[in-house]
């Protein structure tokens, strides 16, 4: 255990110094970070004032709250390793990796600790700019706001866990890109991206409880913002647990096939 | 001490197989006809901790199928495989802190950083006590001439330069097995020398078994003793270097000193090369002996010698004609 805390130290001091030296393209995903949101943001405010002040519960205020939340909590949860893993793999890189005394996927989970990390600088000076400049009705009990930590932390490593499983579909086809653009199309309906779920038909709602998607995401905004009850937390949190267990389950079963069959491209 | 056995190790790819065409693109969206290719058949050998082997073979042989096998990367089709009492293909923590392979230059390296940065990320994978760290790569710096590039980032280095930081990141370890694949390929001679001399004196320092693949054959002669050779993913010889070379080289050549250099000695052998009073001549294996004796009873000779060819052209007779030379090993 010892030993993985060195590695992790290790990694993420590394990540650091690499992730670091590219500003201008650290920028860039910066700015796609923050548009995201603004944009549904100034949307949803729009239709909220040209229905009489509200949709479905949400005022312009509410609308700028869950927004500028989801964006930290976006921030928070994202994973890009499914880009990254199919040119690893076609490339053969993934050797390197695979020859090392330590699994692969400690690489993936430090550089993605350390890249949050990183960019909490702009992410929490970018959050403070659009609450002076849209004007969030946040109110936040100090309950929601601590179970939001947990909430936050499980929904991070389910994210991680998930999307990581995605990408190791490039151990079975070197054209992931259709997989990815579904995982993240799914993402965008059933994780709150377009719309809070409150606002999505009833019949989307529950199919977006029994999917991972909402526990990924959409979970800890609502928590944040006081809009469950004691008894959906604790649901929430239940699924959670329940599908970081099923992912690991699939990861494990994912990867023990996906080695086999690695072709080890290159030389 | 045998540190890797291989028995009857198989490999066989399943590779899509479609014919030129729109036509045919779209039909293999329907039906696929795949086809099996045997990149290692029934390959079986044995290496000894302190051997280092030359692992031979034109492209396409097998060879780095065979080391991606041993060092785990790729599951074999069939047979059976121990390094170092481990099968590789586990990838248990034990055998992965005790191998090594080079292959390429994008294993050990951060591309981003200096060498010494991903120097210390090895440490914490491979958990190697600070002291034995700092000692190993002391040596590895001395031995390799690292000093003045293991601070530059190692997108500044050159080819040579970065090829000396693999494989120093490769051994900070202290494997006991080194595979490698082309350690010296795309360097100039001067580096090549250096690595070459690095690897001899590595093994000897530390009794490690190498298994090295080279299309350099002075690489092979300068630190191989014994040789495999591989052609079709099957063997077709393991032996001692000097064997292969009296097995497979089909002429000698003799070198004569005759006071006339412009005498014929077209009847002897052919001749290759006339030069100072040195006539060169290519005579077949089997016939040196009567052609030496001939010589220094018909001719004034005043000095001679008698060589086996370069190996590269042993080498190059056996990847030409696999077939015959196989059939003679049998």
């Amino acid at each position: 255990m010892l030993a993985l805390i060195a590695y992790y130290q290790q990694r993420i001091k590394t990540s650091f110094i690499v992730q670091s030296q590219y500003r201008v393209a650290l920028a860039i995903w910066m700015i796609g970070l923050v548009l995201e949101p603004v944009i549904y943001l100034v949307v949803w405010r729009t239709v909220a004032e040209s229905s009489g002040g509200q949709v479905g519960g949400f005022t312009p205020g509410g609308f700028a709250a869950y927004y500028i939340v989801l964006m930290v909590v976006m921030h928070l949860t994202q994973i890009w390793h499914m880009w990254e893993m199919e040119y690893l793999i076609r490339d053969g890189t993934m050797s390197g990796r695979l020859l090392r005394p330590i699994h692969p996927i400690h690489q993936d989970v430090s550089e993605n600790i350390a890249y949050k990390v990183l960019m909490l600088i702009v992410v929490i000076p970018a959050s403070l700019f659009l609450v002076v400049v849209f004007q969030p009705d946040i109110q936040t009990s100090l309950w929601d706001a601590l179970l939001f930590m947990p909430a936050i932390l499980l929904a991070a490593v389910l994210a991680f866990m998930v999307g990581w499983v995605v990408a190791l579909a490039a151990f079975w086809t070197t054209r992931t890109l259709a997989i990815n653009e579904f995982y993240f199309i799914s993402m965008f309906f059933f994780a709150g991206q377009v719309a809070p779920l409150d606002l999505l038909p009833d019949f989307i709602r529950r199919v977006a409880d029994l999917l991972p998607f909402r526990w990924m995401l959409s979970f800890p905004v609502e928590l944040f913002l006081g809009r469950l009850t004691a008894q959906e937390a604790l649901e929430g949190f239940s699924a959670q647990v329940i599908w970081i267990g099923l992912a690991w389950l699939a990861l494990r079963w994912v990867w023990t096939q996906g080695v086999r069959r690695y072709g080890a491209v290159g030389g | 001490m045998v540190v890797i056995q291989v028995q009857n190790l198989r490999k066989v790819y399943q590779v899509h197989q479609r014919e030129a065409g729109l036509g045919a693109a779209l039909k293999s969206l329907l039906v696929r006809k795949m086809d099996e290719v045997r990149a290692v058949d029934s390959l079986s050998f044995q290496v000894e901790a302190g051997e280092v082997v030359g692992f031979l073979g034109p492209n396409g042989a097998g060879k780095t199928t065979s080391l991606k096998m041993l060092a785990g990367l790729l599951h074999p089709s069939g047979g059976e495989t121990k390094v170092l009492g481990y099968t590789p293909e586990r990838r248990e923590r034990g055998f992965l802190s005790q191998i090594t392979l080079v292959m390429g230059q994008r294993n050990q390296l951060v591309w981003d950083i200096p060498a010494i940065d991903s120097f210390e990320l090895n440490r914490a994978i491979y958990r190697i006590p600070l002291a034995d760290y700092q000692r190993t790569l002391d040596e590895l710096t001395h031995l390799l001439g690292l000093e003045p590039i293991l601070n530059k980032p190692v997108r500044n280095l050159s080819l040579g330069e970065r090829m000396k930081c693999e494989i120093a990141g490769a051994l900070l370890h202290r494997p006991r097995v080194l595979f490698l694949d082309e350690p010296t390929i795309g360097l100039d001679v001067t580096a090549q020398k250096r690595i070459r001399e690095f690897i001899a004196e590595y093994n000897r320092r530390h009794e490690a078994a190498v298994l090295l693949t080279s299309h350099y054959m002075a690489d092979v002669e300068a630190l191989c003793k014994r040789v495999i050779v591989i052609h079709h993913g099957r063997l077709l010889f393991d032996g001692d270097l000097s064997d292969l070379v009296a097995k497979f080289a089909p002429t000698k050549t003799i070198s004569v000193h005759l006071e006339d250099d412009q005498t014929d000695l077209s009847a002897y052998g052919e001749v290759i090369s006339r030069e100072e009073g040195q006539i060169t001549l290519r005579v077949p294996r089997s016939e040196t002996t009567r052609v030496t004796t001939r010589l220094l009873a018909d001719m004034p000779v005043t000095d001679f010698t008698v060589q086996d060819p370069p190996i590269e052209d042993v080498i190059e007779t056996v990847f030409a004609q696999p077939d015959a030379i196989a059939s003679k090993v049998n």
